[in-house]
């Protein structure tokens, strides 16, 4: 037996380190990072080449008690349904008139506008107050104007529900997994403390498919397009008809129009 | 020095053993709420932010009152407070680490909690907050174990320490301005976005932290052997004194603009509060407890008389520390939310386990806390020749 002590503990010392590595190269906080496939890419989607996506929504032909887009937004992006307000996850609902236009109404304003139930929406701001606020760039801005969730970075600090003045954010407070009724598989379903909202269907128009809740809507009361080219029917419209925005005061900038 | 803090009674012990019970049980339901997640507190989606964030809020005041005893001693070398500074020191050590906890218990994914410093956002004030914080916790850390060695030593302090003891005195500003600027800075939310809530936040933790200071001292004073001196307490009681004048002042300031400008966005919030909205009024009598309590602590505070008897004074502080916990713990987080950007008034219950996590988080800070003024009585007490000082000599290490 020639082997020394001194190499029994450089082999030790040697065994032990390659123990070690691999949390020092794969830490802990790093396992979430996904790893992206060959030829595919997170960054935007240049397919319909919009500068600025937006939508109007046409109160006139939005019927207040029909719920069509709000189905099929949830199903297809694996909203949870926890059956109670305090946990409630949405990516879109309807309030009414005077929630969503605070001040836009007054005591003669008549039954029509009071009965009317607009959608609302994330607005992907111009100037989004979430992605200013968010600490470690979480949410973000795209060039193509949508405001779009990391799930795998958020903390959960819940900065960016504060700062949205639409509500338009919801907090996944438990596991929302066990509450889809019917698990799309082509869209991620979330974890347990992320933030999340409407991305306007980016997946979709990445294959360069309409929003979900614009296709659902049988009253065709949602026009979606870019808002950026002057010949695009929302820009043609945004033209000619009178539109309300949430909040603009505000100077968010945002991109929900709606038609009375 | 840290072995000061094993020797101690068995009043001290039972103390001791007391936080860390308390702490345990913290911790358990901690546990849970990594297991369920945040959904087992009281927070929804309109309420995002409840105990948690309001501690910290009412924390970082008290950190950053630090400043009070520093600036007079160091800058105007009031003398009288040369004694008890690193108390000052330490109290904020302790209030900072709490407020990192609570923060950290109020995230929804922890161990991400790396990700600010890994993808950091200059424009979120959060990212700022981090910064400051663990600044302000480190500069204390220092200052304050640096000057108590000294003492022990029977040395003077290092020159290299005056200029992080005159940098921490812009840094706690920084830390409660910060901290206000998160909230400050929010369109949708119009009981934040107001200007003077960093001089209201400042102005209220002036008045909390050392009412929490001339606490510590009287029981000090009378149980731990320490005697602060009388001139640094009723010094310490008119800084109380005129912080509280300042920061009720700026109470009112808000509720003149709110009311004489009569803007309906901004009125709901204060009317929830102090009288209730749409027949929701959880929050109405907190806030006529922090008025009654904040007013008759400041006429005890001002009459010199009643200031000057000790059981008046604890009373009296007590009362500005309870007062302004419920104003700035409790009013000024959860009422921001009240009502939602949607005009929907959703209340806010904090749940058991969200309470018991949140008392486990003041156990730790307070076990922080009792350590360090532990070792400070006995090495204050043995430069001072206290005959309860162990026998144990300096020169036998």
């Amino acid at each position: 037996m020639t082997s020394s002590r001194r190499d029994f503990l450089k082999i030790a010392g040697a065994s032990a380190l390659t123990l070690v590595t691999p949390t020092i190269f794969l830490p802990a906080w790093a396992k979430d990072v996904i790893v992206i496939p060959p030829g595919q890419s997170l960054a935007p989607v240049k397919s319909p080449a919009a500068r600025r996506w937006a939508m109007a929504v046409d109160l006139t032909k939005c019927a207040a008690d029909c719920n069509d887009c709000i189905a099929a937004c949830h199903a297809i992006h694996n909203v949870p349904a926890f059956g109670n307000s305090k946990d409630e996850i949405k990516w879109i609902w309807k309030e009414s008139f005077a929630s969503v236009f605070p001040g836009e109404t007054h005591a003669y304003s008549g039954e029509k506008l009071q009965k009317l139930r607009p959608p609302v929406f994330c607005n992907h701001c111009e100037n989004p107050p979430c992605v200013r606020v968010c600490p470690t760039r979480a949410t973000f801005r795209r060039s193509d104007g949508i405001v779009m969730m990391d799930y795998h970075r958020c903390i959960g600090c819940r900065l960016c529900m504060a700062a949205c003045p639409y509500g338009a954010r919801s907090m996944n407070y438990r596991d929302p997994r066990p509450f889809i009724s019917n698990i799309h598989s082509d869209f991620p379903t979330r974890t347990k403390g992320v933030v999340e909202k409407c991305n306007f269907c980016e997946e979709r128009l990445a294959k360069g498919m309409l929003p979900a809740c614009v296709e659902a809507c049988r009253q065709k009361a949602l026009v979606f397009g870019d808002a950026d080219d002057p010949r695009s029917e929302i820009r043609r419209l945004l033209k000619t008809r009178f539109s309300l925005q949430r909040r603009a005061h505000l100077g968010t900038g945002p991109q929900i129009y709606y038609w009375l | 020095m840290l072995e000061k803090a094993l020797h101690g009674s068995l009043r001290y012990w039972i103390w001791i053993a007391g936080l860390i019970l308390v702490f345990c049980a913290g911790f358990f339901f901690y546990l849970r709420q990594l297991d369920y997640g945040l959904g087992i507190t009281g927070m929804s989606r309109d309420v995002s932010w409840g105990l948690y964030i309001a501690q910290f809020t009412f924390l970082v005041g008290v950190a950053a009152s630090a400043v009070m005893l520093v600036l007079p001693y160091y800058l105007h070398d009031y003398k009288a407070f040369g004694k008890i500074t690193v108390l000052g020191e330490f109290l904020a050590v302790a209030a900072v680490a709490m407020c990192i906890l609570f923060v950290f218990v109020d995230l929804g994914r922890p161990a991400r909690v790396m990700n600010v410093l890994l993808h950091p956002q200059p424009a979120s004030i959060l990212f700022w907050d981090m910064v400051v914080l663990s600044g302000y916790l480190l500069i204390n850390l220092l200052t304050g174990w640096v000057i108590l060695s000294c003492t022990k030593k029977e040395i003077p302090p290092p020159s290299w320490i005056k200029p992080v003891i005159y940098l921490s005195i812009p840094w706690a500003i920084s830390i409660h301005t910060v901290t206000a600027f998160i909230y400050a800075g929010l369109p949708g939310r119009s009981f934040w976005l107001t200007a003077i809530l960093a001089p209201r936040f400042l102005a209220s933790a002036f008045a909390s932290g050392p009412a929490l200071l001339i606490l510590v001292c009287l029981i000090l004073k009378r149980w731990g052997r320490f005697d602060a001196g009388e001139k640094a307490i009723q010094a310490l009681a008119k800084i109380v004194a005129y912080a509280l004048a300042v920061s009720l002042f700026f109470v009112g300031v808000e509720l003149f603009t709110v009311f004489y400008s009569q803007i309906p966005e901004h009125m709901h919030h204060f009317q929830y509060l102090f009288a209730g909205l749409e027949g929701r009024h959880n929050l109405v009598a907190w806030m006529w407890t922090f008025a009654v309590l904040s007013i008759a602590a400041f006429v005890m505070l001002i009459l010199p008389g009643v200031r000057r008897k000790a059981g008046w004074l604890a009373l009296a502080c007590a009362a500005v520390f309870v007062s302004l916990w419920i104003e700035k713990g409790l009013g000024l987080v959860i009422t921001g939310f009240i009502p939602s950007p949607l005009g929907t008034i959703t209340e806010y219950h904090p749940t058991g386990p969200e309470i018991m996590i949140t008392l486990g988080v003041w156990a730790a800070g307070f076990l922080l806390l009792t350590v360090f003024y532990k070792i400070f009585v006995h090495v204050r007490g043995g430069r001072e020749g206290s005959p309860c000082e162990p026998a144990v000599d300096e020169t036998i290490h």
